[in-house]
């Protein structure tokens, strides 16, 4: 397997910055606007997802390229990938719960959330979909939970100050965060001139 | 029977206005936002959910009471992946330029709240004709959503509606609406708005029964 070391530091810097996932590719929205109100329940949710998204890619790499590419099958990958990452999902909940309860109350109800995140099936999907090779996609994986994180916490620190500030009785609650979101993304735009690789 | 047609329709209804989607129960926002740069991007991912939506919503309705209720939700997952397979080929196959542009969204209406959500709250608590109704209401209330945010970028963002051109020659266009803050903003805006109209409404209420008394 060659790894080539621009081609990864691109997929780095697109995942994060140029394409990130929340503020470009509007995925992960959901616990984006929901969840964002606490900067602690923020960071464990930006943990978890970061390690969800990496494992989900290290199991569905070989199960795309070894199990469904060599039977045809590639047009089952949605259905497969949804019910590994579910299994998975479900399979990392039962294991933190028993080796690291502390962990788990900590996160305990955002995993199973996980599941039904468009980041996780959305970055396995890119991953077949570019041909990247195993290396590539578990670094595609984990930069994808990175950005998701970033823009998470740096949401939730910006909504933090907002409880303070008066805010027209309209835009209170979702719309207002819609707005932030939207001049958060334009200053995102500002990473779009990078390309590498 | 009469009756029956008008709590189909009141199903429908609920979908499409008090209880839409996008705007009052927030689901589905991921694809609203996504390929909305254009009116027509906007309508066909909401024919695209109301297929899904139909499909899924009859076949749980249809299957409620053999599912255990532990494993109801990969079930409901299993189903739902199948129409999107079904929806994705079909596209692939018919008019593979617009799934170009649609991309991995359709794939990932697996994991659309909206249908989900339909189903687990919906569909596996009522008869199949009432699924199908609320399937209806609201994948209609998701593509009128989808559509409209769809059309305010097209027309700020390129001046143009479904392709057509609006403006004169001279018409600068907003570049920043069809780029990903555009979305963000434009919902802002719509969501703010429909809350304003809705506390006027409120307060209107309020006032009059003041009044009476």
């Amino acid at each position: 397997m060659e790894i080539n070391f621009i081609k990864i530091f691109g997929i780095i810097v697109s995942a994060i910055f140029v394409n990130n996932f929340v503020l470009s590719r509007f995925l992960g929205l959901c616990p984006f606007v929901g969840i964002s109100k606490k900067l602690d329940i923020a960071v464990g949710m930006g943990i978890s997802m970061t390690f969800v998204v990496t494992m989900s890619s290290i199991i569905t790499w070989p199960i795309y390229n070894f199990v469904l590419v060599p039977f045809g099958l590639e047009y089952l990958n949605i259905i497969s990938f949804i019910l590994i990452i579910a299994c998975f999902v479900q399979l990392v909940e039962i294991f933190v719960r028993k080796f690291n309860p502390i962990l788990y109350k900590a996160l305990g109800i955002y995993l199973p959330l996980i599941t039904c995140n468009c980041v996780v099936l959305f970055v396995t999907l890119l991953n077949v979909q570019g041909k990247l090779n195993f290396i590539e996609s578990v670094i595609q994986g984990f930069s994808a939970g990175l950005g998701f994180a970033l823009a998470l916490i740096l949401m939730t620190s910006i909504r933090v100050k907002l409880e303070m500030a008066k805010i027209p009785a309209p835009f209170k609650g979702a719309p207002i965060a819609f707005i932030i979101a939207g001049l958060m993304s334009l200053a995102f735009l500002g990473f779009s001139g990078l390309t590498i690789g | 029977m009469n009756k029956k047609l008008a709590c189909l329709k009141d199903c429908i209804m609920s979908g499409v206005c008090f209880e839409n989607p996008v705007f009052r129960l927030m689901l589905g926002l991921c694809p609203t936002l996504a390929v909305t740069v254009t009116a027509k991007n906007g309508i066909a991912i909401g024919l695209a959910a109301t297929f899904v939506l139909l499909g899924s919503n009859t076949i749980v309705s249809l299957i409620k009471d053999f599912v255990p209720t532990e494993v109801r939700i990969p079930c409901y997952i299993l189903v739902i992946a199948t129409f999107v397979t079904i929806v994705k080929l079909l596209l692939q196959a018919y008019v593979p330029l617009l799934y170009a542009e649609l991309g991995l969204f359709v794939d990932i209406m697996v994991v659309n709240c909206i249908i989900l959500g339909r189903a687990e709250a919906f569909a596996s608590k009522n008869t199949v004709s009432m699924s199908i109704a609320d399937a209806l209401g609201m994948g209609i209330g998701f593509t009128l959503a989808a559509g409209g945010i769809g059309a305010i970028r097209e027309i700020l963002g390129g001046g143009t509606l479904l392709g057509f051109p609006l403006f004169g020659a001279s018409f600068n266009p907003m570049l920043v609406m069809i780029l990903p803050p555009g979305a963000f903003l434009t919902i802002g805006v719509i969501m703010a708005a429909l809350n304003f109209i809705n506390a006027d409404k409120t307060k209107n209420i309020a006032n009059i029964a003041v009044e009476k008394k």
